[in-house]
């Protein structure tokens, strides 16, 4: 867990962040979670008021808040429909990690940070006083790194609709490549992320292809780590900043334009969260390397001027397109997933209803609450299949396990695709 | 204290799952969006059945348990705020449209409809139902009902009370009590539903609403009209309303609020305006476009520095964007926001924004005005930092002075978001001593035990 320290000052930095929350209780309108279940401390409002309400000692349940906290997609919407402009994600970050920490103590260190949590200032004294016995509050952290998405993927498999893990991870096919900008004159750095890694690596070989259609120059580092937010979803800070810290290190070996993932939460971990999440060591370079960030479609279309390939006009299969919540919401990207999916002359698009209406992934909230999550997704599969296209596409390999578990448990037959995959389909090989 | 076995008597009412005692649980119905005290209540639970609402109903009042009704929490009068240890009920749970009755032109709809999907699913039929409270979105019919809530079309359209032709409630016995009707007419019995109107919970208990539709307007045309001074805004509305040309909305913002929006948006507003007009017509198309040559001429004539009429659906949007905007642009200034609604004849509108600017001096406040010009709805908006105590005291004074402008204007404490716990105590001053215990009498005639939603309307007796 995160010293006491770094607890203090995360309590003292979420109070001025939590008094932005005006009440207004818009949140309700869009969140996934609260329109199953009606109850107020599933919205964000609810958690917030339940936040405050711990800190200023109104009543005195960090467990209680606790497991309300995790009750949540971290999908952004509410933040992302806010009039008073919450930051809705770091503080729920930021706050999962103080209870993770408390959570985690033995009882008598418990009584000191309820104290801090009643009263972060009164307790700014006792940070020196934290420091020096820090080795008491922190227990070393295996070496996570490549590893530590374990606990998000072995779990899924078990008794869900899915397709299996890819029986080659896409690194031990490519495990590094380093290649000079082509025609365009530019040159990426290429974040794979956990997911396209070992579940759906085409869509790693589809990116690769692509931008050498585009003549981008490649810069792909061996041993590449999850981005962290697995790790920051469950409050463990100490393991989101062993992950930043050896992810800058792989990236800090190449030059490149920008750093573009093939995967939206990954792009919304580095363009939004690193930055705000990161260690004073790595302040600098994470958010160097966040203003560098980019989504795939977004660059292929704003910066390596794509171009819509040449072909019949007619008999096109029709492609209904999910936005996902990381880069819909996180990104305002929308458009560009779009006009890739329509770059290929065999595709045509079919909106479905209420796109950008989450799909109930949320990582661990599908594990913990699969009911929940199970009905925000079959919503999902019943507005994608009353389109009747033949293709979702979606710009993230987790919104692609939860809707590939949910359609087919209708028994659709629906092909889930990234709009890279459709687009490099139409190159040759 | 709820002894447990009223709590399982609510269990066996509503269902273990819909019945919540949790102290962490309550917290969270503690508040709603008024800047007052947090209450927990006692126990908070979720009816998914009318008759299970009836039911629980009569056993607050046979335990003297008291009862604050609440829909989206969305209030800005503190009227959904519990009493401490009290009894919570969440109508979340009776969200069903009943029916939509094209021939007849009416919907019949239970409390926890809310008001934005309502609106949508008789779009959807080529009917309007025009009451659009700024929390539309979220807010319950419920909760519209008992506050009377307003919303943008106030002027041409009306409130909320215009469009309930019915409403069925349980008394705090928990009898079932019916008035009005499905027809457009109805000369029977008391008028039951113009008292429950507005009622705020304190008389009874919405089990069902029938609800007035009209035809959904064929056009519409959107015009944005920046003026160098408020006089001349004021003037331009006048104008329009002395042409006989009743606009759907017809908004205006302030100085203030315009820098707001714009550092907020980037959507192009002329900082140095002194105010702004935002005017939208609706009806047949031949009318509207004439009628929007007319009120582009008038404002013009009335001094306006631009009228810009926006000539298609995306600049439509721009324009209500920017108003929409108001409200957030004005919210990301200062952590506390206060929101008021002080009506006043439209005819002062000058003389009360005049008022409002002179008290924000007194005071040394951040106040930004925008609201409904067409009905005399201000929303003067303070922008605060309720930690700042010192800061707060000045807060409830220019509150104070905002009420006492309004009413010597011949105006009104609040146009639409009701009185609740943050106006009862001006209420008197708004109305007489005998008003007051002439809406006593009322009250304990219908609840003796004063059980439904206490000390709200009527200031509770110190």
């Amino acid at each position: 867990m995160a010293s006491m320290e770094e607890l203090t000052r995360l309590m003292r930095e979420l109070e001025d962040q939590l008094i932005v929350c005006m009440k207004c209780g818009m949140c309700q309108s869009v969140c996934p979670v609260f329109d199953q279940t009606g109850r107020e401390a599933d919205v964000t409002r609810g958690k917030l008021a339940l936040l405050s309400g711990l800190m200023e000692s109104m009543f005195d349940d960090p467990e209680g808040v606790y497991e309300r906290l995790n009750k949540c997609l971290l999908c952004g919407s509410c933040a992302a429909n806010c009039p008073s402009g919450v930051s809705v994600q770091e503080i729920f970050l930021k706050a999962r990690a103080i209870l993770t920490g408390y959570m985690g103590l033995p009882p008598a260190k418990r009584l000191i940070l309820k104290g801090m949590l009643a009263n972060p200032k009164f307790f700014d004294r006792l940070t020196e006083w934290g420091a020096r016995f820090q080795k008491l509050f922190t227990k070393p952290v295996n070496e996570i790194v490549g590893t530590s998405c374990a606990r998000v993927m072995s779990p899924l498999i078990q008794d869900r609709h899915f397709r299996t893990l890819a029986s080659v991870p896409f690194h031990k096919k490519v495990p590094y490549l380093n290649r000079p900008a082509g025609t365009s004159g530019l040159k990426v750095g290429l974040f794979t992320g956990c997911i396209i890694d070992k579940m759906f690596p085409q869509i790693a070989y589809s990116t690769i292809k692509v931008l050498e259609h585009c003549g981008v120059g490649l810069f792909l580092p061996e041993n590449q780590g999850c981005c962290g937010i697995p790790a920051l979803a469950s409050g463990d800070l100490p393991t989101f900043h062993k992950l930043l810290a050896h992810n800058l290190e792989r990236f800090a070996e190449g030059e490149f334009d920008y750093l573009l993932t093939s995967c939206a939460t990954c792009t919304a971990t580095l363009h939004e969260i690193w930055p705000k999440m990161t260690d004073e060591k790595n302040r600098e370079a994470a958010i160097r390397l966040a203003e560098k960030t980019m989504d795939i479609n977004q660059f292929l279309i704003r910066k390596a001027n794509l171009q819509a390939l040449p072909g019949p006009a007619t008999k096109k299969r029709s492609v209904t397109y999910h936005d996902p919540c990381h880069l819909k919401k996180s990104l305002n990207v929308f458009s560009e997933p779009r006009a890739i999916i329509e770059a290929n002359p065999a595709y045509k698009l079919k909106e479905m209803a209420e796109p950008d209406w989450c799909c109930g992934m949320g990582g661990s909230f599908n594990l913990q609450y699969y009911d929940i999550s199970r009905n925000i997704g079959q919503k999902k599969a019943e507005q994608i299949t009353d389109t009747g296209a033949e293709i979702l596409a979606t710009g993230c390999p987790a919104c692609m396990i939860q809707i590939s578990d949910m359609l087919s448990r209708s028994g659709a037959k629906v092909a889930v695709r990234h709009p890279v995959e459709l687009f490099a389909e139409a190159l040759a090989e | 204290m709820i002894s447990d076995s009223i709590v399982q008597q609510f269990k066996t009412i509503v269902g273990e799952d819909n019945t919540w005692t949790d102290v962490t649980d309550l917290h969270t119905y503690s508040y709603d969006a008024a800047v007052v005290d947090p209450v927990e209540p006692g126990i908070v639970i979720r009816p998914t059945t009318s008759e299970a609402l009836g039911k629980a109903v009569n056993l607050c009042n046979e335990n003297g348990l008291p009862l604050t009704v609440r829909g989206a929490g969305t209030n800005l009068s503190g009227g959904t705020v519990p009493l401490p240890g009290g009894v919570v009920i969440v109508t979340n749970g009776l969200k069903s449209i009943l029916e939509i009755n094209e021939a007849d032109m009416y919907a019949v709809v239970q409390p926890g409809v809310v008001t934005a999907k309502l609106a949508a699913a008789v779009e959807a039929k080529g009917l309007f139902y025009p009451p659009d409270p700024g929390s539309q979105a979220v807010s319950t019919i419920g909760g519209n009902v008992a506050e009377n809530a307003g919303g943008l079309r106030g002027l041409k359209y009306g409130v909320t009370r215009d469009y309930v032709m019915g409403v069925s409630f349980f008394d705090v016995e928990g009898n079932l009590i019916k008035s009005g009707s499905r027809t457009v007419k109805c000369a029977t019995g008391y008028n039951l539903t113009g008292l429950m109107v507005g009622s705020e919970g304190t008389l009874g208990v919405f089990n069902d609403i029938i609800l007035k539709l009209i035809p959904l307007p064929a056009h519409r045309k959107a015009m944005m009209a920046v003026f160098e001074s408020m006089e001349k805004a004021s003037e331009a509305v006048a104008a329009i309303i002395a042409n006989r040309i009743v606009p759907a909305t017809l908004e205006f913002m302030d100085n203030f609020t315009i820098r707001a929006v714009e550092d907020f948006s980037k959507a192009g507003l002329p900082t140095d305006a002194a105010a702004m007009l935002l005017v939208e017509l609706d009806g047949h198309a031949a009318q509207v476009e004439e009628d929007a040559v007319r009120v582009e001429a008038l404002c013009q004539s009335m001094g306006a520095v631009s009228v810009r009429v926006a000539q298609d659906a995306a600049e439509r949007d721009r324009v209500w964007a920017a108003r929409r905007a108001a409200l957030s642009a004005l919210a990301q200034l200062k952590p506390t926001l206060v929101l008021e609604d002080a009506t006043v004849p439209r005819s002062r509108i000058p003389d009360m924004v005049a008022a409002i600017q002179e008290i924000a001096r007194r005071y040394d406040l951040t106040i930004g005005t925008f609201g409904h010009a067409g009905d005399g709805n201000l929303h003067p908006t303070i922008l605060t930092d309720k930690r700042n105590h010192e800061e707060w005291e000045r807060v409830e004074k220019a509150i104070d002075d905002i009420f006492d402008e309004a009413l010597k204007m011949g105006g009104t404490l609040s146009g639409e978001h009701g009185t609740g716990l943050a106006k009862s105590r001006y209420l008197e001053n708004e109305t007489s001593a005998g008003t007051i215990l002439f809406s006593s009498r009322i009250k304990r005639a219908m609840d003796p035990k004063n059980i439904l939603n206490p000390g709200k309307i009527i200031a509770a007796k110190a």
